[in-house]
């Protein structure tokens, strides 16, 4: 649905955006992730026609968006950074007027109108000046104006920034109600909220790709080898000897020494392998007569990835 | 053609959704009132000369009261009219609406022409509401009406002028103040190239004088439409519309 090809994007002298490559199939929820100024919002602003690439192309549905701009414009919804609204307008009035810009058709207008304020809970404050609005319901009328006329793909940057907690679980959950009928593309980074609302992550660092792929995967892949948490019974000598004996285990580590007078031991384990080392490390534990109270495999965090990625990158540029 | 009608009513009532558009109104007929009531004195004076002294019949309500009269509100309205037109564009650059803006499909021009649309029937309706004191002269005595309703038709393009200039001023910036000195300063200079025909030599006078606003507007309080004016005004609305969509266009391709 979206394909972003050799994009880049320059400023003068910076380059913002650097040969950018990646493609977003339709009904997929991207997570666009960086570090602030890793071009995320440079690469929006391509999508939605806002200004041209210096060189490279990208598509949405088939359509260049500078070639056929207009027919590119039709298919997306976008909301971008902090949310800029006509603060004069009250809510219903700014969302009929973009109705009008986005050219709907008239007659629908009031129900289609109805519809997105709806979905976002705005039902209750049609009549407000969106100068007395808050953060979150700003945010609301901005997601509302990319909802209008029902587009196939969205384009939304950080869009849960300053919102309370509350809020953000009912954006995301609104987001994700648009997986498979929606292609969204959504930069952030508040890596949390990407990995429980996205199928796919494009992680970038200085306008460059750095990593592609599930969230899932990308922890899997870029962590390193997964680990083992385990609460045995028995004495910690005795537990350490026999664990790093298991074939597969990497490292065993003791974290908490027993308490006087309880005999159980946290021991955090790398692991080169899947739950194949998982299954001996039990039986391991079980066949010598100790007792297993707890065994979690824990992978990476997504911030653990994140950091280490966009970190490798300036680590490297520094040695060349 | 749908989204340009959209623009164009959101504009005009933004004008009335902020106390500008009030004070702009207020200023403009408190000024041309002030105009008006003191050239009428001065004509009622003259007038009972002219009754002695058979030099002076030649006076005309036309020429010697509402001709003046349409220069005074012509020199007022070249300074409201940036006051006008310096938000249309700068605040949206400024607050960032535009962007938003542009990534609906509509072209630049759309939001251009909307946007002049609304400030130059917002400048109708200001110069629509100075026709009180020409209704209340009527009532009292026999007006013209055709060399009137010529002015007012100059009054209109000359408006147009004001406007595209002014808009195109908000294009080249994101601060408002910036967008309405620039407009005023180069309206002026516009109007009073002409001035200087007479002392620039053979070759530039000419040229100044046919490119100044003032010298395409003499005609209209005349009660004269020459076509060469009608389409100076033409040519010099559009060159600025041009202006402001290339403007437009160009700053986002830097920005």
């Amino acid at each position: 649905m979206i394909e972003v090809k050799e994009l880049t994007k320059r400023f003068g002298a910076t380059v913002a955006v650097d040969r950018l490559s990646f493609k977003v199939e339709r009904g997929e929820i991207l997570g666009f992730l960086g570090p602030n100024g890793a071009g995320k919002t440079t690469t929006m602003r391509v999508l939605t026609g806002f200004f041209p690439p210096s060189s490279g192309r990208a598509t949405i549905g088939s359509y260049d968006v500078v070639e056929q701009a207009m027919a590119a414009r039709r298919l997306v919804g976008y909301m971008p950074e902090n949310v800029p609204l006509y603060s004069d307008m009250r809510i219903r009035e700014y969302l009929r007027f973009v109705a009008g810009v986005k050219g709907l058709d008239a007659a629908g207008t009031k129900s289609e109108v109805s519809r997105v304020m709806a979905a976002v809970g705005l039902e209750a404050r049609s009549g407000q000046l969106i100068k007395q609005l808050s953060k979150g319901y700003r945010q609301r009328v901005g997601l509302a104006q990319a909802l209008l006329g029902d587009p196939p793909v969205l384009v939304l940057d950080e869009p849960t920034i300053g919102l309370d907690p509350g809020q953000i679980v009912e954006i995301r959950s609104l987001i994700k109600g648009f997986a498979g009928s929606k292609t969204v593309v959504l930069s952030s980074h508040i890596l949390p909220e990407v990995a429980a609302t996205c199928s796919k992550v494009v992680i970038i660092n200085q306008g460059r790709l750095v990593a592609e792929g599930p969230p899932a995967l990308l922890r899997a892949g870029q962590g390193g080898a997964t680990s083992l948490r385990l609460n045995v019974q028995g004495p910690e000598k005795e537990l350490t000897q026999l664990l790093s004996q298991v074939p597969g285990v990497e490292s065993v580590l003791c974290q908490e020494p027993p308490a006087p007078g309880e005999d159980t031991c946290y021991f955090t384990l790398e692991t080169g392998g899947g739950p194949a080392v998982a299954a001996r490390v039990a039986q391991a534990v079980v066949g010598a007569g100790h007792g297993l109270l707890e065994m979690t495999p824990v992978s990476a965090s997504l911030e653990e990835v994140f950091m280490k990625l966009t970190t490798e990158e300036k680590a490297e540029e520094a040695a060349a | 053609m749908k989204a340009l009608k959209t623009i164009y009513l959101r504009e005009l009532t933004a004008y009335f959704h902020s106390p500008i558009a009030y004070v702009l109104l207020v200023g403009f007929l408190a000024l041309t009132g002030y105009f008006f009531y003191s050239s009428l004195a001065f004509y009622v004076l003259a007038s009972l000369q002219m009754m002695q002294n058979p030099m002076m019949m030649q006076m005309t309500l036309q020429d010697h009261l509402l001709a003046p009269l349409l220069m005074n509100t012509t020199v007022v309205l070249m300074l409201i009219t940036p006051l006008l037109t310096m938000r249309l564009l700068a605040d949206e650059k400024r607050t960032g609406t535009l962007e938003l803006l542009l990534s609906y499909p509509l072209g630049d021009t759309s939001v251009v022409l909307g946007k002049f649309l609304a400030a130059w029937t917002f400048f109708a309706l200001m110069v629509a509401a100075s026709w009180v004191h020409i209704l209340l002269l009527a009532t009292m005595a026999k007006l013209a009406w055709v060399p009137l309703a010529v002015g007012y038709l100059g009054l209109l393009l000359m408006g147009g002028a004001f406007v595209s200039l002014g808009l195109w001023a908000s294009a080249l910036t994101e601060n408002q103040i910036v967008a309405a000195v620039a407009g005023f300063v180069a309206l002026l200079l516009a109007w009073a190239m002409g001035w200087s025909a007479s002392v620039a030599g053979p070759s530039v006078g000419p040229l100044l004088n046919k490119l100044s606003l003032g010298t395409h507007f003499e005609n209209f309080p005349k009660g004269l439409i020459d076509t060469a004016d009608l389409a100076y005004f033409v040519l010099f609305i559009g060159f600025f519309l041009f202006l402001s969509i290339r403007t437009l266009e160009a700053k986002r391709w830097k920005a």
